[in-house]
């Protein structure tokens, strides 16, 4: 996979991850093509496209656009199935995940991916080993972060 | 509010994540990145938001760089810098700011450091040495977490260079105990394998060790690697495929844990990933195919379930099917998959199935005719993709009888088509399919000046001068290369009479060069009329300088008479103050030309198109220029094969337009490439001679007619004759020959139908039926035997001379030979070379699989020529084998004779070693086959002329004839008779005229049989350039003049063949050996070898190890020679 790419139905971009070094002119060149691109089409249309030399996989879930970018000989279907795997894990760590999730949580959004997919590869495909990633270093924060606080509260305020 | 209760209610989602709780994100909208989030959704314009996000970056920029700012609420700083980021705002100030955070955090805090890190950053970026300590002091941290991190971003972006820092480190992670690092540091070093592949080359057997984990996850990762190393060198890894297979069988059975199910699919992405490396193992290779049918079965039998990914599944296991050595009931198996694929109402799963039978349909174009009203229907899909995906597949399915057909398709679509990389790749095929299948001048040109209008200035370069070449190179017939230049002409000035101005400043080039050369064919038209035409382009203001300078230039050539000399007057006197300095040269010599028309005609002749233009191709008078730049630290050239190549490995992301989908020889980039692009086109329009440089290497892309003709009805196609009969029936063909057919299929498409057709249903069988009309009707043709019935009609003459038509020919007249046994094949040099009728009928799939197993089998005599009948092989392997020996489709019987024939070589060269014997042509009588022996200095080529016939054959004559190569009779009276069942035997001795990386010698061979008329037979043969090189023996001192004499050169980097102390010695002993090079010397880091291309011209290569590669420059007084050279020294050292 070459990159991935969550945007609103208005076109705001609100998760990005690019497998592939690009310069930042580059990437919001091909972000901006892309929004447009995948926007205008309707929805019975087909979910792939080819654009450039890649080809495009997106699909749409409520307001959010998922849209991944994979090379030629790349499964075009596994492919909407690791966008639709990653909604999944989404859902489940936000509890029925909303665009507002993804928009207030992005960081935590990012590490579910990077859980899932690592270097555009899929990395672990259980569910349950990728939330139990998460979990655990979502837990190690907590307890880092708790008696920290309390002292800096006494400190600060 | 304070930070704590922040803290708390940013934390919060997280902690509620297990139950469940909707809306949890609205609680952290107090935060600051709520606020700055809420900020920005109350702004109207983009303007405020501007202004909103400049202010905020302003404060985070004043915060990080306060020395009070703790990590604490650096971290927050860092998410809220991301989102800026995001929102197209550049925050770099914070990229140093994130890689602390990495550095010094906490967990929690290098946690964000090391997300905005790898957000931030890719992996060129200089600052990206700054993490390299802290991922080396977390990967030996205690903290699992903390190591985890690590691995990560380390999979993501790592410096090249700094691998060998933590390589030691992440190895040792591949035995940890926890599964989740062993599988993220499998999946580091798949990351340093993609960036960095020597560097990890050593740890092969520890990822054998990961492939074996009993963690499924940790094997599954490592499969990644094994695709990738195996893609690259499938044959070293063949004995895996073993285990693949198993461990695909026990996924397919359901033996993993249940976690790694998706949707009650046993693990998905595992299956794809077996399958697609199976699929590369199985490839060309029986055996090994053999082991996986069985699994293969299987997987198509579990992937029953009505889902997307069990589609996933069965589409890469069919794709898998067509790639293997065929199985005929797996094949029968996969075409019906993808029946389904292409007739299901799901869009999705309607794309997939074109691009399957896209895949397939070259190997079976049956399935296309099966599917035929489908692919119909899809043609008017509303949907873009889907329409493209059509055209596509039409595309791989041209012949001359569908051509007209199909390309209206295409021009269709390209009219409607806003996308510039669609309507590049389209408008390259359409020129493609146009010159190919061309049923007649008119529609060529026609089509060619849709192309030009809808390509405009975006389309390959290399079709318009293809085109030019095409005009000016001519054909067969002189009167139809006359008639077709006329057309163009009337084509042309009837568009500049129209409205000019919107034509793309590269037809206009187009136009303005074939005016020029070719208007006086048109006797009534007078050159100042045409020149009249032309200057009014001139005045047009979209016309580009370049278009001028071609327009000028055709003027020169055209000044004729009182009027045309008036004409240019007027022009050259507007342009020869031009600020354009090409313009104004080219308005000089307008002005002098045109008062001069004794010079003018000395210049410009006519007919100037075919005579050959000298070119200092490699430009050596810039040699100074080059080596002060090189010496003030300039990066040295790369030939753009080699940037491609690397541009490939970095599977960075294109944003150039698509390059040239044909590849293009060396000799042909060592041309274009050091020529600027206008001096190019300069010279093209001068001479038309350079524009075909790029056409050469495209031509050897021109396989699908190979292709077609090699699949034949062997093999399972064979037991599906009744299908095929009942799709033949029902389409309807109103026509009664296929050049009729084609012809009333294009008046169909372009005027009112000649056939009423009322219904709608009607149509589209009629377009069905002329779509498909070459795939029924072919197949049958090669069933009796007949040649294609309309050849190629643009063949270039400058081409092999055995081409499509003639090959089918030979296939024709073997036909005729009497049968008779294959019994006394062993005979000494006795041998029946005949073949059996049935044999001949049998298709050329049979020959090529016959010549494959001759290249396979060469030199033993024990071959089993009998294997003829009823077995299923051919498709992948036949194909690209039957391509490459597509001019002689016909040695099968030859096959035994390598050895026996070897015994014919003429005493004074058996002791040097020689190649293989290769056949050349063989029909009824005669068999030609050669190979070429290498003396130490000469290289000769042996004909072995062998008489199969009953009778003896006189008056042979035997010509060769090379554009690369001089050849020369070496013994002295040629040979004039052969008797019956003998072999006679020819001599040449060859030297190369221009260095090429493969040079070609083409021949023909006349002769008389007792009866009959004389006969004659065409053939070429192959040999690579190496077999010109030899060893020169030097001195270091000599090695320095000549050095310094030598005009041509070339640099380029290549791989040392192993890392350590005599890296530089073994991988100049692995060249000399290769291709037979003189090392002089070697000092230190650096050396110096020699060789010569026969007779006496040398190549002089200087190396030395800079970073781990091997910097070789090599210099020759011989043009393209370096070039050649340096490509033969890649692949030694690639292959090695």
């Amino acid at each position: 996979m070459q990159f991935m790419l969550l945007f609103s139905r208005q076109g705001k971009l609100r998760l990005q991850k690019w497998y592939v070094p690009l310069s930042d002119k580059e990437k919001k060149k091909i972000t901006r093509e892309l929004v447009q691109t995948v926007l205008a089409r309707k929805p019975k249309m087909c979910s792939f496209l080819e654009w450039r030399d890649l080809k495009i996989v997106y699909k749409r879930y409520a307001s959010l656009y998922f849209c991944c970018a994979i090379e030629d000989q790349d499964n075009e279907l596994i492919t909407l199935e690791i966008i639709h795997r990653y909604v999944e894990l989404l859902d489940k760590y936000f509890g029925s995940v909303c665009e507002l999730d993804i928009i207030f949580n992005f960081e935590k959004a990012y590490f579910i991916l990077d859980e899932f997919l690592l270097g555009g590869e899929a990395q672990e495909t259980s569910k349950k080993n990728v939330l139990k990633a998460i979990e655990q270093a979502d837990l190690l924060q907590e307890d880092a972060e708790t008696p920290r606080s309390v002292l800096e509260e006494i400190g600060l305020t | 509010m304070s930070d704590v209760v922040e803290k708390t209610l940013t934390a919060l989602p997280s902690l509620l994540s297990l139950d469940s709780q909707p809306g949890s994100a609205k609680l952290s909208s107090t935060s600051k990145l709520g606020n700055l989030i809420r900020g920005i959704t109350e702004l109207t314009s983009k303007h405020e938001e501007e202004k909103l996000i400049q202010r905020e970056l302003a404060s985070i920029k004043e915060q990080v760089s306060s020395p009070n700012t703790s990590m604490r609420q650096m971290k927050e700083l860092m998410v809220r810098a991301i989102y800026c980021e995001m929102l197209g705002y550049e925050a770099s100030f914070s990229y140093i700011h994130a890689i602390k955070l990495a550095q010094q955090g906490t967990a929690l805090e290098k946690r964000v450091g090391y997300l905005a890190v790898s957000l931030f950053l890719n992996e060129s970026h200089e600052l990206l040495l700054l993490l390299v300590n802290t991922v080396l002091k977390d990967l030996q941290s205690t903290n699992l977490i903390e190591v985890c991190m690590a691995l990560t971003v380390v999979s993501q972006m790592f410096p090249k260079d700094m691998i060998p820092a933590i390589l030691p480190l992440v190895e040792e992670k591949l035995n940890h105990q926890k599964e989740i690092i062993r599988r993220k540091a499998v999946l580091a070093l798949y990351k340093f394998y993609l960036i960095a592949p020597n560097q990890v080359q050593h740890i092969h057997n520890k990822f054998r060790k990961a492939l074996c984990d009993k963690d499924p996850g940790v094997m599954t990762a490592s499969l990644h690697i094994y695709l990738q190393m195996i893609q690259e060198n499938p044959e070293g890894y063949k004995d895996l495929t073993a285990s693949f297979v198993t461990i695909l069988k026990q996924v397919v059975g359901g033996k993993l844990p249940m976690d790694f199910n998706y949707h009650s699919v046993p693990a998905p992405w595992l299956q794809i990933q077996l399958l697609r490396i199976l699929s590369v193992l199985g490839k060309n290779d029986q055996s090994t195919s053999e082991i996986m049918y069985d699994v293969l079965d299987e997987s198509l039998r579990r992937a029953e379930m009505n889902h997307n990914i069990t589609y996933a599944i069965l589409y890469e296991c069919v794709k898998c099917i067509y790639t293997i050595h065929p199985k005929s009931d797996l094949l029968e198996k996969a075409a019906k998959c993808i029946g389904n694929f292409v007739l299901s109402p799901k869009i999705n799963l309607k794309y997939l199935g074109l691009k399957a039978l896209t895949y397939v349909v070259q190997q079976d174009p049956k399935l296309a005719l099966q599917h035929q009203m489908t692919i119909i229907e899809c043609l008017d899909h509303p949907d873009l993709i889907i329409k493209r995906e059509t055209l596509e597949l039409l595309f791989r399915i041209t012949n001359a009888q569908n051509v007209t057909v199909i390309v209206e398709k295409m021009l269709d679509f390209l009219r409607v088509s806003t996308d510039d990389y669609t309507t590049i790749d389209l408008v390259g095929k359409v020129a493609e399919l146009a010159e190919k299948y061309a049923p007649d001048n008119e529609w060529f040109i026609e089509t060619m000046n849709t192309v030009f209008s809808v390509g405009g200035d975006m389309m390959q370069p290399d079709i318009p001068n293809s085109f030019l070449k095409l005009l000016s190179e001519g054909f067969d017939s002189v009167e139809e290369d006359r008639k077709l230049r006329l057309f163009a002409v009337d084509s042309y000035v009837s568009l500049l009479q129209g409205e000019p101005g919107k034509l793309p400043q590269r037809f206009l080039q187009v136009i303005s060069w074939v005016l020029g050369e070719y208007s006086h064919l048109r006797a009534e038209l007078q050159p100042s009329t045409v020149m009249r035409l032309l200057s009014k382009l001139l005045d047009t203001k979209n016309t580009s300088s370049e278009t001028k300078t071609w327009v000028l230039m055709t003027m020169t050539k055209l000044c004729e008479g009182a009027a045309g000399v008036s004409v240019a007057q007027e022009v050259s006197e507007a342009y020869s103050s031009s600020l354009d300095t090409v313009l104004r040269q080219r308005a000089q010599e307008l002005q002098h030309l045109s008062q001069d028309s004794e010079l003018r005609a000395r210049v410009v002749p006519r007919d100037a198109g075919l005579e050959p233009l000298e070119v200092d191709s490699s430009l050596s008078f810039l040699d100074g220029f080059v080596s002060e730049a090189l010496a003030a630290g300039a990066a040295p050239y790369k030939p753009p094969h080699q940037r491609q190549e690397e541009l490939a490995q970095a599977k960075a992301l294109s944003l150039e337009p698509y390059g040239l989908s044909l590849p293009i020889s060396i000799s042909s980039c060592s041309i274009a490439d050091r020529q600027s692009p206008t001096l190019l086109s300069m010279s093209s329009g001068l001479s038309g001679d350079s524009t075909d440089l790029s056409h050469k290497g495209g031509s050897t892309t021109l396989k699908l007619d190979g292709v077609k003709r090699v699949w034949g009805k062997e093999g399972y196609l064979a037991q599906r004759e009744p299908v095929e009969e009942t799709a033949q029936v029902e389409v309807p063909s109103p026509f009664r020959s296929p050049s009729q057919q084609a012809e009333a299929d294009s008046s169909h498409s372009q005027t009112p139908t000649p056939v009423p057709t009322p219904e709608p249903t009607q149509e589209k069988q009629q377009l069905a039926s002329s779509l498909f009309v070459g795939l029924s009707s072919q197949s049958s043709v090669c069933l009796m035997g007949k040649s294609e019935s309309a050849p190629q009609r643009f063949r270039r003459k400058a081409k092999s001379p055995s081409s499509s038509s003639g090959a089918s020919e030979q296939i024709s007249n073997s036909l005729v030979s009497a049968p008779s046994t294959v019994d006394n094949l062993l005979c000494d040099n006795l041998l029946d070379t005949n073949i059996t009728s049935e044999l001949a009928v049998s298709s050329p799939t049979q020959t090529s699989q016959l010549s494959q197993s001759l290249t396979t089998a060469n030199g033993t005599c024990d071959v089993e020529l009998t294997d003829t009948k009823g077995s299923n092989h051919s498709l992948i392997r036949d194909i690209s084998v039957a391509v490459a020996a597509d001019p002689t489709p016909h040695e099968d019987p030859d096959k035994p004779k390598d050895l026996c024939l070897s015994s014919h070589l003429p005493a004074e060269l058996s002791g040097f070693s020689h190649s293989e014997i290769t056949p050349l042509c063989s029909n009824q009588s005669l068999d030609l086959s050669a190979c070429h022996v290498q003396q130490k200095d000469s290289l000769v080529l042996v004909v072995f002329i062998y008489n199969s016939s009953d009778s003896d054959i006189q008056q042979i004559l035997l010509e060769l004839d090379s554009d690369d190569l001089e050849v020369s009779g070496v013994c002295g009276s040629p040979v004039q008779e052969v008797g019956s069942q003998s072999v006679a035997v020819c001599q040449f001795s060859l030297s190369v005229k221009r260095p090429s990386v493969h040079v070609e010698v083409s021949g023909m061979v006349s002769y008389q049989l007792p009866v009959g008329t004389p006969q004659s037979a065409q053939f070429s043969y192959n040999l690579p350039l190496t077999s010109f090189i030899r060893p020169l023996t030097l001195s270091t001192e000599e090695y320095g003049t000549m050095w310094l004499a030598f005009s041509h050169d070339t640099k380029q980097n290549l791989t040392l063949i192993n890392e350590g102390q005599e890296s530089l010695a073994a991988t100049l002993n692995v060249l000399k050996k290769k291709l037979q090079l003189h090392i002089v010397e070697i000092i230190g880091l650096e050396g110096i070898v020699a060789c010569r291309l026969l007779q006496d011209q040398p190549c002089l290569m200087h190396c030395r190890v800079h970073a781990g590669t091997l910097a070789v420059w090599l210099r020759s007084p011989v043009p393209d020679l370096p070039d050649c050279l340096m490509y033969y020294c890649q692949r030694a050292l690639q292959e090695h």
